[in-house]
Order: structure tokens, then sequence, then C-alpha cells
């Protein structure tokens, strides 16, 4: 089969951010500033991009505001055709910056809300008076006109508030909002006995969004991922192993999905060094799970292949030791028990400190 | 989704574009975390909305330009445009 084009790419402009969430999917070894890309390397990158086939562009991090020349690759992402979304926590926009944004042609704002009120938002962020600037963030953002999406990641210590999150985006004229139970990598996988929900929590959750989606057709778009170590299929993984999306990672280190460089015996180049279009068709990293020919049993044979992809590999490494096995999660893995066991177990654990980000 | 009204005016907002998809040789809607691959009447009939013209003109016109009677094309736009709205790619004024 051959290798479609890209159509999305996620920019980690930085792994610099103010909050210090415990559940952050940035790695463990965080880019310091001084790796990072400099701005004519981002543009370029999205220029090649667009030309690749890349239709929607994701800037992100840790914090991307926190990028002196944010409004300059906002302006290059737009000149080179591309529909650009802010991923932010709101933290160093200020409103003249907002409005330069949007002079620059900004399509999209995603906000990040870490609870519904300023103890649990705070807390979880790490930084007092936080939860307050994104309040007032919101409001700039509504006054500016810009579409909004709320994403709130619901863990065992936030979960409860998942009704105010859908009020609240109602409020600041979100058209979407992201409810994403917590996944585990990165910093969450220091954090699973503290954040891990329960069974029962999961399953509260899907009725609610459930019944939501009943309730606000039309209003409010909800996007939802389950806790996935409670569930009996897995989450497609990025839409196939490179087969839609790509990552860029402060230093130019080029990625199928973000947390793929936990995989160690994957090697991927950087755009400093190469194009993206030779890293897109022809690296060795973006190749290693293409297809099906390196799926073992009971994926191999399994009639969901093509719709999962066999789910998460840097999961199926996690877990079971081998990147190429079945995602734990689904039903048919060897280690599906094993994984549900765990999970309970975390669910379980009481008084689990919080093992917060370290600063980049 | 209720029919739409035939005064009213569908646009899509701030945050919704048709693009050129070049490498693909085919129109996109863009939406936030959404692209909707249009074909021929999709790329038509959203061509039509400038943010001022109300549903009835838009039928019209596309009747007019598809030869085909208006109540039909009416059902069908209403429906397409009827699936955008719920997903809050379009609105009406
Ligand atoms: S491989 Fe796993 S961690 Fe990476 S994007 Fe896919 S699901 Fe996520
Ligand atoms: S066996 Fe593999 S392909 Fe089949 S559902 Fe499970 S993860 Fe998906």
């Amino acid at each position: 089969m051959p290798v479609p084009p890209p159509i999305a790419m996620l920019a980690e402009l930085t792994h610099r951010c103010p909050l210090s969430c415990p559940y952050c999917s940035n790695p463990l070894e965080l880019a310091a500033k001084a790796q990072e890309l400099p701005t004519q390397t981002w543009i370029d990158a999205f220029d090649q991009a667009a030309a690749l086939g890349v239709l929607q562009l994701h800037l992100s991090g840790g914090e991307p505001a926190a990028r002196q020349d944010l409004v300059e690759l906002v302006a290059g992402a737009r000149a080179a055709g591309l529909y650009t979304n802010l991923i932010t926590s709101g933290l160093g926009l200020t409103q003249a910056r907002l409005e330069a944004l949007s002079e620059a042609g900004l399509d999209h704002i995603q906000l990040s809300l870490q609870g519904t009120d300023a103890e649990m938002a705070d807390r979880i962020g790490g930084m007092k008076g936080a939860f307050a600037r994104k309040m007032k963030l919101a409001q700039w953002v509504s006054e500016i006109g810009f579409p909004l999406t709320l994403n709130v990641v619901l863990h065992r210590q936030n979960l409860h508030q998942l009704p105010r999150a859908l009020e609240m985006a109602q409020e600041m004229g979100a058209r979407r909002i992201e409810v994403a139970t917590v996944q585990f990598h990165g910093w969450a996988m220091q954090n699973r006995n503290a954040l891990m929900p329960s069974k029962a929590q999961a399953d509260e959750a899907a009725a609610l969004v459930a019944q939501a989606r009943q309730n606000l057709k039309g209003r409010l778009v909800i996007d939802f991922v389950p806790a996935d170590y409670h569930e009996d299929y897995p989450k497609r993984c990025m839409g196939g192993w490179g087969s839609s999306g790509l990552n860029i990672a402060p230093d130019g280190t080029v990625l199928p999905c973000h947390a793929a460089q936990t995989i160690p015996h994957l090697r991927f180049p950087n755009l400093r060094e190469q194009s993206l279009s030779e890293i897109w068709y022809h690296s060795s990293g973006f190749n290693a799970y293409r297809g099906d020919d390196w799926m073992q049993e009971p994926c191999r044979s399994c009639a969901l292949k093509t719709k999962d992809f066999g789910g998460c590999r840097c999961q199926a490494l996690a877990i079971t030791g081998d990147a190429a096995a079945t995602d734990p999660t689904c039903i048919k893995s060897p280690a599906h028990q094993k994984l549900q066991a765990m999970a309970d177990q975390f669910a379980g654990t009481e008084h689990a400190p919080l093992v917060m980000r370290e600063n980049a | 989704m209720s029919p739409i009204p035939a005064d009213s005016i569908p646009y899509l907002p701030r945050g919704v574009r048709l693009h050129r998809d070049h490498v693909r040789a085919r129109w996109v809607l863009l939406a936030p975390e959404r692209t909707i691959a249009l074909d021929e009447i999709g790329h038509a009939i959203l061509s039509e909305l400038d943010g001022a013209r109300p549903f009835a003109d838009v039928v019209a016109r596309l009747a007019a330009k598809f030869d085909a009677p208006a109540p039909q094309i009416a059902d069908d736009v209403s429906g397409f445009l009827g699936t955008l709205r719920a997903r809050r790619f379009l609105e009406l004024a």
C-alpha cells in the first residue's frame, strides 16, 4: 500500500511552560531553550508541511506562548496555507498579544483547563492565580471572536467536575469541548497512583458525556477520550502510525507521535538534517509500524486491525515490554487482565502524592 | 436539525473555511480538528454562501446552475447544511 501524505502536524514549539501539570505528555527529558529551533526553521517546516499535504497545524508545547516569536510563527503558518490552531494553557497571552495573533490569521484557540475552580485548577497546574488568568483570557478570546475549544483532562481527582466543565464551555461561548481522560504517557506514567480513575468513575464519565451529547446537540460538540486502561478495545493511535499525522519536537526531531521516543530501538531524524518529505516517506522510524507486516497475533488475523491498527505502540511497550505487541487495552491481548488489575490497584491507592512536571 | 428557513442567511463562522487541497486535488472544509472532503456539489453549495444571501436565493441559484427543480434542491441543500450546523460548522443569521 502506498504511504498517504500526512494531513495534520503538531509543532511542539517549546517544552517551557509556567504550569507543571502532573500528566503532561512531554517527555521526562525536556528540551532546553537553547535546543529549540529558530523562527525561520519553523517557518520553513510549515512550508514543507503544506507542500507535503498537511492541512491542519497545531501549535503546541509546553506553552507555545513562551516563544517570543509566536505571532511571527502564526503568520508564517497562515502564509503557508495551513489551518492554524493554538493549543495553550492561556498563560503568557495578553489581550494585545491575542489581538496580534488574530491579525496574523490564527484560526482557532484551544484552551486547557486543569479544573473548574481556582482551588483545583491551581493545585493541578501547580501555579497560584493561574485559574483567574485563564478566565480573563477566555473573556478576551470571546471579545475578539476567536473560535474556542475548551480542553479538560479528567482523572481521579477532578472527574466529578465534568458537569461544571460542560457548563463553563457554554458560558465561554466555546463551540467544542475536548474531554480527555488522562492517558498514561510522559509525566502521567509517574502519577498513575494519584490519577487513575476507578472503573465506576470512568463509566460515569462516559454516561455523562453520552447524555450531554444528546442534550447539547447543535450547541456544543463534545469529543471524548475514555479511560483506556478500563476499556476493552484500544484507541486508534494517531489514525495509524505514520499514516496521517506527525509531530515535531522543540529541537526539530520529527516523530510519528509525541511518545514515540519512548521506544528505544527506533531512530527519528531531525529536520535540521533531512527534509520532512524524506523523513515522512523514507525514515525507518516512520516505516516501523506502517501497514501490518509488523503485527503479531492476535492482531495479525483480527478483522479490526484496519480500524485500530492494533492500538498504541508506546503503551504496548510500556506494559508488555514489546512495542510490536497488541495494545494491552484490547480484550484479546494476553496482558489485558494484567492491565485491568493494575488499573484497579492504581485507582485504589490512597494518599498518593502528585509528582509535578519539572520545567524545561 | 430543523429545516432552514427561507429568509435566514447561512454562513460559515470564523474558524471554518473552504480550502483548495492541491496535494489531493480536491476542495475541503477546514474546521477545528476536522477536515471535511467536499464533492463538487458540496463545494458548489458552500461557494454560494457569502454572508448576505438568504437560503431561498442560494437554492434558486443552485437550481438554475444544476437545472433542477427548486423544491428538490431545497431539500438536498437543507440536509447538507443541517449536518454542518449540527457540528457547529455553519451558523444562521
Ligand atoms: S503511539 Fe501511543 S502514545 Fe503515541 S500517539 Fe499513539 S497512542 Fe499515543
Ligand atoms: S486484536 Fe489487535 S487489531 Fe484486534 S481489536 Fe485487539 S488491538 Fe485491535
